[in-house]
């Protein structure tokens, strides 16, 4: 069969810069950073005191309170994304439609509070667990939680790449609905960091900011953690057409591949090659591409590594490319990352407006690109993509047509 | 910089790497002894055990050799018996 154009049809947000996709572009397009002291975890506690916290987020007025209990903090804003974008797409899903849809959702950690706090009373006060702790921490919690919720019998599944979780899931999502294997897809990601337990593991790995986060910047001092989830219908154009479904943008592209070259060490090959493979998927060329949404984490060497890849692809277009980090504002929320610059990119495309790389301070020659430091800009474009590289090696691509 | 640090530091680092001590010597870069960014961590971090001390996340990135090591470990040990015994 030919295969099917991929339209976005609903878009939903938790995250530090709001409860709803409409707060969280508000303050993309206003360049307005989220990133503040940490109240998820004791103050002092930690060498890096701040973070992107959805500190707005109240799981009661989404969930009765017995169900809240049932779900980790990271899967209750899979779910509470999830209903937005369906509700937003204006989907109905019955019997017939649940069993032709898919829900393929990314995280990276899973229900790090539930196991934090199982753990802490097992080793510290009670020397148990609650039964509850296994179904709570499992990654694919949140995606679990969304079939349950609409009644959706098709594939469901949850992929962990670390921080290219969720692009590896909306891509595969994509190809799903592509190929004519389902007939709506929904996909997305999500993390919730914030537990002491593994915010140490972060400390101890020395890549997170003392004060915030500066992509592409001279003086960048590593990431800053955020979370959140974006979760998006998809669904063949043809048909969001036929149902009068506002459409946000298309997923055009999915490009991935591995480094093979060291756990945590970015490498510019494994990223280029990635980034083609999405190009060639979409069948765009390298010159139609407007905009970049980096994965720019703000560290010394992810940054200028990315650079160098995009040079390496996009040759001297990259000179008039584009190329801006939202991680500066929205945090990085790891498996949660891509999806939600995924909105950003979707969102940017459709109003013809980029959000800025925040808390810029000077250019770096090793990050010569246009990083649209600081100040959202005007710009029409019918292409974007949307970067996600891995501890691991592991890339994964999207490319994005308006 | 007083031969049992140096002892100490060099012990640390070839428990850390699983290589003889006897590879190890002051004038030894990172490169030389292949320990690349995670391992430097893995060293960093057996060394604030062995030492009680706290590594600063920029002072970190600036360790690149044994000397290096050797030399911020003594000041961050010269430092803490300072507070200790004032």
């Amino acid at each position: 069969m030919i295969p099917r154009r991929v339209a976005v049809t609903g878009i939903g947000v938790v995250s530090a810069c709001g409860d709803t996709f409409g707060e969280f572009w508000t303050a993309m397009a206003a360049g307005r950073s989220a990133i503040r002291p940490m109240t998820l975890v004791p103050p002092g506690s930690l060498r890096f005191p701040n973070g992107a916290e959805a500190a707005q987020f109240d799981p009661l007025r989404h969930f009765e309170e017995k169900e809240a209990g049932f779900l980790d903090r990271f899967a209750q804003f899979t779910a509470v994304a999830a209903r937005e974008a369906i509700r937003a797409a204006g989907l109905q899903i019955d019997v017939a439609l649940g069993r032709r849809c898919a829900i393929v959702t990314g995280s990276c950690s899973g229900g790090q509070t539930t196991q934090d706090n199982n753990f802490l009373s097992l080793y510290a006060t009670k020397g148990r667990v609650s039964p509850l702790t296994i179904p709570l921490v499992m990654a694919n919690s949140g995606a679990s939680r969304v079939s349950l919720e609409f009644g959706i019998t098709g594939p469901v599944y949850t992929i962990s790449t670390a921080c290219s979780s969720s692009n590896h899931a909306i891509g595969q999502a994509f190809w799903m609905v592509r190929n004519g294997g389902v007939e709506v897809a929904i996909t997305g990601g999500s993390d919730a960091p914030f537990a002491l337990g593994f915010l140490k593991a972060w400390e101890a790995m020395r890549v997170i900011s003392p004060d915030t986060c500066r992509p592409f910047s001279r003086d960048r001092r590593g990431l800053i953690l955020g979370e959140g989830a974006a979760m998006f219908v998809l669904e063949p154009l043809d048909r969001a057409r036929a149902r009068g479904a506002a459409v946000w943008g298309e997923i055009a592209g999915f490009g991935m591949s591995s480094d093979a070259h060291h756990l945590t060490q970015p490498h510019a090959e494994g990223a280029a090659m990635a980034m083609r493979a999405a190009l060639a998927d979409a069948g765009a060329a390298p010159e139609a591409i407007g905009y970049i949404n980096a994965h720019g984490t703000g560290t010394q060497t992810n940054d200028a590594t990315e650079v160098e890849a995009i040079r390496a692809v996009f040759g001297a277009h990259a000179d008039k490319l584009p190329v801006s980090s939202t991680k500066s504002m929205h945090g990085h929320a790891l498996g949660g990352a891509g999806a939600l610059e995924a909105a950003a990119t979707l969102a940017a495309m459709r109003s013809g407006l980029i959000p800025p790389t925040a808390n810029f301070t000077e250019p770096d020659p090793a990050c010569d690109l246009d990083v649209v430091p600081n100040h959202v800009r005007e710009a029409e474009f019918e292409w974007a993509m949307s970067n996600a590289f891995a501890f691991g090696g592991l890339n994964a691509v999207l490319v994005f047509r308006r | 910089m007083s031969e049992e640090l140096i002892a100490r530091v060099i012990e640390v680092i070839a428990k850390t790497q699983k290589i003889p001590s006897e590879s190890i010597t002051l004038d030894k870069t990172f490169a030389e002894l292949n320990i690349d960014s995670l391992d430097g961590l893995n060293i960093l971090f057996a060394l604030e055990d062995e030492f009680r001390i706290d590594i600063a996340d920029e002072a970190a990135r600036e360790i690149h050799s044994v000397r290096e090591i050797v030399d911020g470990v003594g000041k961050l040990v010269a430092a803490k018996s300072q507070t200790a015994n004032p």
